[in-house]
């Protein structure tokens, strides 16, 4: 939290700050993912910029009050630009004994922390571990607890109503978002307007629910248990409409656009897997516009469901994450060979293997760029906000469309469930997206080739006179027929690599952010961008001259790589795997030095932790 | 589209690849009954689509004159589903074997049944793996010998019209690999039939398992081995057309007509569209005589027409005409 001095008008007894990072955590019921939502909603439409991180466990319902049933909701509020969900925790929330003792240690000494004392009882503690009871034995004399008899309140609150007590107990999380927006001096009419819509049929648990979020407005503002309350302003940003939006809904909004303007229907092909299915969810709410979602038998059923409707003219997509795409890449190896557009989205999670299925990693990097038999060049890039992986969606559609070859987006757990503002586009906005697609008449020969892209033409079923078969047997280098001709199959393979390398005079260059030279290049890809930048951020305010390069398009990469690398006198490469982009770079660009910095604890990074390994280095 | 002015012949239908299948498999006469029928059914070259997996009846629709794709192991009811999804107008075939189908591609196998995806399913079954050189599959029987089963089979196979079944399937015919005639009929019948079309052919594999079906489709024992199953016609089988079946408690009996009392009226009459599974069930596992003909063939909306039913509902209840429209819905606020 950093304190506002320039501006001296805050009410009596408020203190005016420029960002604030509250932590709501609780057992996996508790609802802190819809508290810590409505918190984020409510800042959003205050004019905050906001980032969200939602923790939770794999398990739906872990056994109450255990340590690893904690489900917990950050959300970083400022006035200024802010990119990550913050490092450490200004304000925590902990609705019982196992969400203090896992989250403490994020609270910042001195700061704030709101405990439902009524959940402190000695079955909760010793669920906890704890073998005193943290709130009696001096060990948060560090901190300025609020200690709030929550459920009783709820129960005094609720008494006249008739609920049972599982409803009753149910809202209690509503009872500490009161509280706090009271602290943060908010407006609950979002949050009673939220609950109307979403218990419209049900008036009894609208009243209960707007009935505890008073409660516990009131009871913050009347009882003088907050010496402080806060005020964060709005942020400046850009004008213009915005909402909040998640990764996730992000990326399905951009293939819902990418179909608008490629003119072409929509399929999905799709199995369900965290965290990807969100996607799966989204795209299956808005059948209306002409998409087709089809929930498969598996992975392999997803995507080759897909390649399916892409022979026949779609605009297929399929969605997956890191155990899917393994699953589905001999699939994908068809769809190279066969030279059909393709968009498989890999929403990655921490491996290997089953390994953390909630958690963030970056793990999947070389799997999507090398993991299939054969030589299989294909296109992969990368989302790294919230909001843009709405770009990047649009962009794997728009490629794959105008280069007849399969595209991996990848974007990652971290990105798809957070969220940030998200100023509104227009489909119109967008750049026009171009296809292949042959009409009747035409002289079609399969594998001929456009001279700029080397796509071939895409002839679909439907269209008198271009019939014609395709396979994954090797391919004659124009008629299509199967071949195992030495020269043709060397011919074939060397062409599909350009064809994919060309995508290079197609894309963007990049540019490093702060500065364009200096002591330090740090460079990242896909969903570490806010972390990063935030940290070479603080590195430039320091006098330190350190650049950020991120990469969003890896297969291939820009032309221009290497002329910003020469401008640095040495890189750093941050990435949550063990070194992925880093094989890659140096695969690339053998002439350089590239220092490593990793992390494989399915969390993303903290400022903290990368401006110290920085200034190691510098 | 249907009713076309062109009129085909089997020639249309032939590519101009050269067919590289064993001389004197039974796939020759799948392809040929295939390149037939299709005339026959009125649809259009242009919207045939031919999709297969891995194996020998893979390379199917590299020979046939129409789109094609020759795809992955096991896949080929995957992509067809998309496909018919993708364009409902088209007529899509997969062409498969029975390691394709009910081993490396079980799922999918199952699943487009259960769906009642409208496609034809051609199922080539020679009871053994021929592309990779006579490895047991899963239909191969038990303690048949093959190269990986060097002292017999020790896996039960599936009956593929049981799996098909067990399945959901709503049509199944079987036929022997040597009958070019019926074959024919019967692929016109799958192909206007409304949903999943699996048709099985007990196809001999002159290299890998030759005379396997040999008790059953030989000329001189066909008549006698084989009741061939005809819509609303007693069951009746045998060269003098003298046998029957009838049902003996839970189970079907083979009768002689004029033997105890036994007359044709006693016989089972077969109803290919009764929805009950029971009898074709009973019917597909017999093992004499072998049930041929178009078996079960009961029509109920297809998983393309409930997926049409579905969008054209929600399409007409949407307040979005345009993408734009709900990016710019619910909770949106301004900066100003």
């Amino acid at each position: 939290m950093i304190t506002d001095n320039k501006n001296t008008t805050t009410p009596k007894g408020s203190e005016l700050v420029e960002n604030v990072v509250i932590r709501f955590v609780g057992d996996s019921g508790d609802g802190m993912q819809l508290t810590g939502t409505q918190f984020s909603d409510t800042s959003a439409m205050f004019g905050n910029d906001i980032a969200t991180f939602p923790n939770y466990p794999s398990e739906i319902r872990a056994p109450q009050g255990s340590l690893y049933g904690v489900s917990g909701f950050q959300v970083h509020i400022g006035s200024l630009e802010i990119t990550t969900p913050g490092d450490s925790v200004d304000l925590l929330v902990a609705m019982n004994p196992a969400g203090l003792k896992t989250n403490l240690s994020a609270l910042k000494p001195g700061q704030m922390l709101i405990v439902d004392t009524d959940s402190f009882t000695k079955k909760n503690l010793e669920k906890a571990h704890y073998e005193s009871n943290p709130l009696e034995d001096g060990s948060l004399d560090n901190y300025t607890v609020v200690e709030v008899s929550m459920t009783s309140h709820t129960k005094e609150a609720l008494k006249d109503l008739g609920l049972d007590n599982k409803s009753i107990l149910r809202s209690k999380n509503m009872f500490a978002l009161g509280m706090v927006y009271f602290i943060f001096d908010r407006s609950m009419d979002h949050t009673i307007e939220f609950f109307e819509k979403k218990f419209k049929s049900k008036p009894a648990i609208v009243e209960a629910n707007t009935k505890v979020l008073k409660a516990g407005y009131f009871y913050a503002e009347t009882m003088e248990i907050i010496s402080t309350t806060y005020q964060v302003a709005p942020a400046k940003m850009e004008k213009g409409m915005y909402r909040m939006l998640n990764g996730n809904t992000a990326t399905a909004w951009g293939l819902l656009a990418a179909q608008q303007n490629s003119g072409l229907e929509l399929f999905l092909g799709s199995y369900p897997i965290t965290p990807a299915t969100d996607i799966l969810h989204e795209l299956s709410k808005h059948r209306y516009f002409g998409i087709k979602t089809f929930q498969a038998e598996d992975e392999i059923a997803g995507i080759t469901s897909s390649i399916g409707a892409a022979f026949a003219g779609d605009l297929a997509i399929t969605t997956t994450s890191g155990p899917g795409l393994a699953l589905k890449g001999e699939a994908i190896g068809l769809a190279m060979m066969i030279e059909l557009p393709l968009v498989i989205v890999n929403v990655q999670r921490g491996g290997p293997s089953t390994g953390l299925p909630t958690k963030t990693e970056q793990s999947d990097l070389l799997q999507a760029v090398y993991g299939r038999n054969g030589e299989s060049p294909i296109i992969v890039i990368a989302a790294s906000t919230p909001g843009d992986s709405f770009d990047y969606a649009y962009e794997a559609c728009k490629l794959a469309l105008e280069h007849m070859t399969p595209v991996i987006l990848l974007t990652d757990g971290y990105i798809a469930n957070g969220s940030a503002p998200w100023k509104i586009k227009k489909a119109a906005e967008m750049p026009p997206i171009s296809n292949h697609l042959v009409k009747e008449g035409t002289e079609h020969i399969p594998y001929v080739r456009d001279e700029k892209t080397l796509a071939r033409n895409w002839a679909i079923p439907g269209t008198p006179g271009l019939e014609h078969r395709v396979g994954g047997l090797e391919k004659d280098k124009t008629s299509g027929d199967v071949s195992y001709i030495p020269e043709n199959h060397e011919y074939q393979t060397n062409i599909r690599a350009e064809k994919v390398k060309r995508v290079q005079n197609f894309i963007p260059e990049i540019q490093p952010e702060f500065q364009e030279e200096g002591d330090l290049l740090v460079i990242g890809w896909g969903g570490t961008y806010g972390s990063l930048n935030a940290a070479v951020n603080l590195m430039n305010q320091s006098d330190y001259k350190v650049g950020h390069l991120h990469f969003n398009y890896i297969n291939p990469l820009p032309k221009n790589t290497v002329d910003v690398l020469k401008k640095f006198k040495k890189i750093i490469v941050c990435e949550l795997n063990k070194g992925q982009m880093l094989k890659i770079l140096r695969f690339n660009f053998s002439d350089f030095d590239f220092t490593q910095y990793n992390k494989v604890q399915g969390l993303p990074f903290t400022t903290f932790e990368l401006t110290e390994k920085f200034k190691q280095l510098i | 589209m249907e009713n076309t002015a062109v009129k085909y012949t089997f020639k249309d239908f032939q590519s101009d690849q050269e067919v590289r299948w064993c001389p004197g498999c039974d796939d020759y006469v799948i392809l040929r009954a295939i390149q037939k029928a299709l005339p026959e059914t009125g649809r259009k070259k242009e919207d045939v689509v031919f999709i297969s997996g891995i194996g020998c009846s893979s390379r199917f629709p590299y020979y046939m004159d129409t789109y094609g794709m020759h795809s992955i192991h096991g896949r080929a009811a995957a992509i067809a589903t998309g496909t018919k999804l993708a364009n409902p107008d088209l007529s899509v075939w997969v062409t498969s074997g029975d390691g394709d189908s009910m081993a490396i591609g079980g799922n999918h196998f199952i699943h487009v049944l259960r769906r009642n995806v409208d496609l034809n399913y051609i199922l080539f079954n020679n009871e053994i793996y021929g592309l990779t050189k006579g490895q047991f599959s899963p239909t191969s029987l038990l303690g048949q010998k093959t190269k990986t089963s060097p002292y017999g089979n020790t896996q039960p196979p599936f009956n593929p019209g049981e799996l098909a079944i067990g399945s959901s399937a709503r049509f199944f015919a079987r036929l022997g690999g040597n009958v070019p005639k019926e074959m024919t009929q019967v692929f016109i019948e799958a192909e206007k039939f409304r949903g999943t079309s699996l048709v099985e052919i007990l196809q001999n594999c002159v290299i890998f398992n030759d005379g396997c079906f040999t008790k059953y489709t030989d000329r001189a024992v066909k008549d006698d081995m084989q009741i061939h199953l005809d819509h609303g016609k007693p069951m009746i089988f045998g060269k003098e057309k003298n046998k029957g079946l009838v049902l003996n408690g839970l189970k079907l009996e083979v009768v002689t007509i004029g033997e105890n009392g036994i007359t044709e009226a006693d016989l089972l009459v077969h109803d290919a569209k009764e929805p009950d599974s029971t009898l074709h069930m009973m019917l597909v596992k017999l093992d004499y005589p072998l049930a041929t003909g178009v078996i079960r063939s009961v029509e109920e909306p297809t998983f393309g027409e409930r997926e049409r039913e579905l969008v054209e509902r929600v399409t007409s209840k949407s307040q979005y005409k345009s993408v734009d429209d709900l990016f710019c819905a619910g909770e949106t606020y301004e900066v100003k």
